[in-house]
């Protein structure tokens, strides 16, 4: 069920060399350079260290459902771009892009994920200064 | 009419901004305080200056000649151990072999000021100088009494000892030596021996602009002395600022390499 074939759930395909800096935990090895955008509904979100990772389903055009995970920063850089812990609850409707791993899993790192309500969440974003800054 | 509303208008304007000119002229830093580095710091360049994922900042592991560093064989055999996850040798996180990465190990020193060097509180007291960082909140004591570093500890300490001393009014020079060997030097796997010898250079510029100074000497590792850091900048933030926790918690990294199957050597 984890393989998928990736054309099926693609909704936007891009090309995007972004730098990621603040993701360096487990560095770039395993991630694809091209991302990919994803439409499915949040089954779990985890805050914590060295990243924090959302859980979320997407359904296939068979109907079948797909259990992706993809990961964010640390919640250090989280918090200056605007993200908290409560920022993602199971249920969310989400929109997803990311940069998936070379495997073909459902796997992936996040560059941003678009709610129900439109806002954007992002993991690109330069940090917003501090009010004292 | 309009003509004289036209000259009066340039010569407002004029008026407005020769001022504005003439500040952005002469404003200068407000001076350094003597023998004084107090304060909450944070990298002048953003929080990602400090990250150093490929590496020590001023000698990343680019593959870029003038990047390569000086190994002896020693160092080189030990080098090749080490797999990282970023720079020129990254391999898969599944190969990961680096000790803090997959189980939370110390970072120790010198790596404490390679790898996530983020917002950094330094006190002083009338014996000692401490530094408080961000990551993984480690704290360090400098002895600053006059004392000198012995060359002789009863254990390698994963911080090593460390003694400092005022170069001058604005220069306090760190030296650390009795490192734990089993730490990395820097995020890329660059190795040290427990013979390493880090030199710190605090040197305040001005009031608000700290710059680091790393030098490494090693020479089980490294057949002439390095720089790993040159000048980092900080600048100094106010008194209340409030420094995040960025903690190792075994139980989330376990939860996120399960998650994130990076430990399974099939996931590739």
């Amino acid at each position: 069920m984890r393989n998928i074939p990736a054309s099926i759930f693609f909704v936007i395909v891009g090309v995007l060399v972004v730098s990621l800096p603040l993701l360096a935990h487990h560095g770039n090895a395993a991630f694809d350079s091209t991302s990919v955008t994803v439409k499915g509904t949040v089954t779990d979100w985890t805050w914590g260290n060295p990243h924090c990772f959302v859980m979320f389903d997407v359904k296939d055009q068979q109907g079948n459902i797909v259990h992706w995970v993809a990961e964010t920063s640390n919640p250090s850089d989280m918090v200056d771009r605007g993200w908290t812990k409560g920022s993602l609850k199971p249920g969310y409707e989400v929109t997803v892009t990311l940069l998936p791993v070379k495997s073909g899993k459902p796997i992936g790192r996040v560059q941003r994920i678009v709610l129900a309500d439109g806002k954007v969440l992002s993991t690109t974003l330069p940090p917003a200064p501090k009010p004292n800054e | 009419m309009l003509k004289r509303f036209v000259l009066s208008t340039i010569a407002l304007a004029a008026m407005l901004a020769i001022p504005v000119h003439g500040r952005a002229q002469t404003a200068q830093p407000a001076p350094a305080p003597r023998r004084d580095i107090f304060g909450i710091w944070t990298p002048a360049n953003g929080p990602g200056d400090g990250i150093g994922g490929t590496g020590a900042k001023n000698m990343p592991e680019d593959g870029k000649p003038e990047h390569q560093l000086p190994y002896t064989p020693l160092g080189l055999e030990t080098l090749a151990k080490h797999k990282p996850g970023n720079g020129a040798r990254m391999v898969h996180p599944s190969e990961i072999n680096d000790p803090e990465v997959i189980s939370c190990e110390p970072q120790g020193m010198p790596r404490q000021n390679l790898y996530e060097l983020r917002t950094t509180q330094i006190l002083q007291t009338p014996v000692s100088v401490v530094i408080l960082y961000q990551f993984d909140k480690i704290w360090r004591v400098i002895w600053a009494d006059g004392r000198e570093l012995e060359k002789e500890h009863p254990e390698p300490r994963w911080f090593g000892y460390s003694v400092g001393k005022w170069e001058d009014d604005y220069t306090f020079v760190v030296t650390t030596n009795g490192t734990d060997e089993r730490t990395w030097l820097d995020k890329a796997g660059r190795p040290h021996s427990e013979d390493l010898v880090i030199t710190e250079r605090f040197h305040r510029v001005s009031r608000d602009r700290l710059e680091l100074t790393m030098i490494i000497d090693d020479p089980k590792m490294y057949t002439k002395t390095w720089v790993a850091l040159e000048k980092f900048p900080f600048k100094l933030m106010p008194p209340t600022t409030d420094v995040r926790e960025m903690m190792c918690s075994n139980e989330e990294f376990k939860a996120y390499h399960k998650a994130m199957e990076f430990l399974d050597p099939d996931a590739k």
